[in-house]
């Protein structure tokens, strides 16, 4: 008997998971993803590779982060609700699980400049961080509108010595980050890495960054079965943007029976409302009109205003084996507050979307009374306090 | 997934439209000049195509603008963005193409995903009627160009391959051997857009295409003007026009201004 293949196994030869992912880049940086496929999977079966990023990891990035078990927040909701804390991680994200191996992978590579696309400027910071870590050069391409409302990153980015882009054209937020940072690198891949910041882009992305995320999820199953005499959360939930803190989780439990759920917002949501089509080098789900134009993303989280979704997750909603829920704003500023309030935790408007799913899911029963929930709380809420400020003003 | 390549024993190649317009004036002794134009940029934009035809071009490129297009520099993305805004869509510019009702051939440029929304058989067929003669599709790099290729062929649309300073040789073989119309060499590592001096890499790339294939190699991206479109003449078979045709549109030049500029380099490349 052949055993089930996993749902969250290796992409095919040419990138795909399904029918998702492959490889849409212009020629000139072709050669370059097939020397990051090489170059990764050499490094990935390389001992000594692996043994200089978990030690990266522990005793720069702070790993193991823990698991926070959430009595008020579990009594309000009638749940069981425990968080994996990224927030506490180096630089306040999961951001740096993923760049911290890029930037080996660069060093590796011989390129000695990263450039990177960012939203919320978590990836950004993070990015810059690994630059003056590693002593290299750092660009960073953020939209004109995240400029604003992220300004505090803005200013962190540039602490760190990295160059941050202001992008104007478009919508001005991720999207177009992602473009103007491929338009970079069309012209600069022979010195650049692109350190792309989500489970997103042309192949081996997708699945690279899912294999630097994954610690976030193998970590939390082990905690939790630590904590639980060996069992297993009833449903595990993250944010999903481009969905990389989300494949990360989701890697460490499709082969348990938890539930998965990735939850969008809902003016940026690519499995709600989105259809198959090849953007940013990648088939996935986007948000599109009838002719195939890209549609702007619209939400108060810089982080998850992508009218795209990562290919892996797209296969994951057409298998079935992950779930894709949308929140609006309203829901993710109450969200936001409860968590300040009963657990003294601030999170991030990002994964503040994933606990609002949770909350409205216990309110209407969608979660029965008693579930054990493991919420990845993907990043700490110090860079959207002034934000949450004046909407709540 | 594989690209299939012809081997010996596969049946022979056609050559469309747009290729033995090229190969023919290539024999003729004439340096080809393709200059592009975004489609739907103004209410002038089919003019503006029949003046290219008029001064001279050999073949045609109209853009099918899209939103979000990583291979262009500011003016092209400033051409793609004002076309949109204007209304253009793969419909509206197909129909203009039609109406203009040129001989010159016409190569239509843009990203996949407007030709994956459509779906490979139905915009290859809606291109064909249309009267275009190629697809120059940027992001479709050859690993992934198979599908569409099989339609493109069935419909009789040459898809144009791109080569770059970045492709090993070996690469550059096997995108000559896929390609229809003519190989476009990218001249420099870098989005379309103006350059103040010709790249050292738009001879080498050039060199390397004439090396490996007898399809007439053109090479685009930061070739700007008479001076520079002669330089890389030397090697070769001739040129894509892009930016520096565009900003001028954008600066008002009409359909006069237009024609004006690919006769000068047209001239410039006739003596
Ligand atoms: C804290 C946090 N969570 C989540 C995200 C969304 O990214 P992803 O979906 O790749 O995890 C971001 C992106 O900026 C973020 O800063």
């Amino acid at each position: 008997m052949v055993a089930a293949p996993s749902p969250m196994g290796a992409p095919d030869a040419s990138g795909r998971f399904g029918s998702f992912g492959g490889r849409f880049v212009p020629e000139s940086l072709v050669p370059a993803c097939m020397e990051l496929e090489t170059a990764f999977s050499e490094a990935w079966a390389d001992a000594a590779f692996r043994a200089r990023l978990s030690s990266l990891l522990a005793s720069y990035a702070g790993r193991p982060t823990p698991i926070t078990e959430c009595p008020r927040l579990s009594a309000e909701l009638g749940l069981d609700i425990v968080l994996k804390r990224e927030d506490l991680a180096h630089t306040g994200s999961h951001k740096i699980n993923n760049v911290l191996g890029q930037a080996l992978l660069a060093e590796r590579m011989g390129k000695r400049r990263l450039i990177a696309e960012t939203g919320a400027g978590q990836h950004g910071v993070a990015t810059a961080t690994a630059a003056a870590y590693f002593g290299m050069q750092c660009a960073v391409f953020m939209g004109e509108v995240d400029v604003e409302r992220q300004a505090l990153n803005v200013f962190r980015m540039q602490l760190l010595g990295a160059t941050v882009h202001p992008v104007r054209s478009g919508s001005r937020t991720l999207k177009d980050a992602v473009n103007e940072a491929l338009r970079d690198w069309v012209a600069s891949v022979e010195t650049t890495h692109y350190c792309i910041g989500s489970v997103m882009g042309p192949h081996p992305y997708p699945f690279l960054v899912r294999e630097l995320q994954r610690v976030v999820g193998d970590e939390a199953r082990e905690q939790y079965r630590e904590r639980y005499e060996g069992a297993d959360p009833d449903v595990v939930v993250a944010c999903v943007g481009g969905g990389s803190n989300a494949a990360g989780t989701f890697a460490g439990f499709a082969e348990t029976a938890a539930r998965l759920v990735g939850v969008e917002a809902a003016g940026g949501s690519a499995v709600g409302h989105g259809v198959p089509g090849i953007v940013h080098g990648m088939r996935s789900l986007f948000l599109q009109d009838e002719e195939g134009q890209v549609l702007e993303a619209e939400s108060i989280s810089a982080g998850l205003d992508y009218p795209g979704i990562g290919p892996e997750h797209a296969h994951l909603a057409e298998l079935g084996r992950a779930s894709y829920e949308a929140v609006g704003d309203a829901e993710v500023l109450a969200a936001f507050q409860v968590l300040a309030r009963t657990e003294g935790i601030l999170p991030a408007l990002e994964p503040a979307h994933a606990l609002a799913w949770v909350i409205r899911a216990a309110r209407d029963k969608t979660l029965a009374p008693g579930t054990k929930v493991l919420l990845t709380m993907s990043g700490r809420g110090d860079k959207d306090v002034a934000q949450v400020k004046e909407m709540l003003a | 997934m594989s690209v299939q390549v012809p081997h010996n024993d596969a049946p022979v190649r056609t050559v469309g439209r747009l290729e033995s317009a090229l190969r023919a004036q290539r024999a003729a002794g004439r340096k080809l000049l393709v200059p592009y134009v975004t489609g739907g940029l103004g209410a002038d934009w089919v003019d503006i195509v029949r003046a290219l035809a008029v001064a001279g071009a050999d073949g045609i490129e109209v853009g099918i603008p899209f939103s979000d297009p990583v291979m262009d520099g500011e003016v092209i993305q400033a051409a793609s963005q004002r076309a949109l805004t204007q209304g253009a869509t793969p419909r509206s510019v197909l129909s203009g193409i039609a109406s203009a009702e040129v001989d010159t051939p016409i190569a239509v440029m843009t990203y996949y995903n407007l030709i994956a929304r459509a779906g490979d058989k139905r915009m290859a067929a809606e291109l064909a009627r249309s009267g275009v003669a190629a697809a120059i599709l940027p992001d479709l790099p050859l690993e992934e160009a198979g599908p569409w290729c099989a339609e493109a062929d069935a419909a009789g649309i040459e898809t144009v391959m791109l080569a770059a300073p970045t492709t090993p040789d070996a690469r550059l073989a096997r995108l000559a051997e896929r390609g229809r119309g003519f190989l476009y060499a990218v001249g420099l590592l870098g989005v379309t857009g103006e350059r103040s001096q010709l790249a050292e890499s738009a001879l080498a790339i050039a060199r390397r295409c004439k090396q490996v294939t007898d399809l007439p190699v053109l090479v685009g991206v930061g070739v700007s003007n008479a001076s520079q479109a002669k330089a890389i003449c030397e090697v070769a078979d001739g040129v894509v026009i892009g930016s520096a045709l565009v900003r001028r549109i954008l600066e008002g030049a009409g359909p006069d201004g237009a024609g004006e500029f690919i006769a000068e380099l047209r001239q410039a490349l006739d003596t």
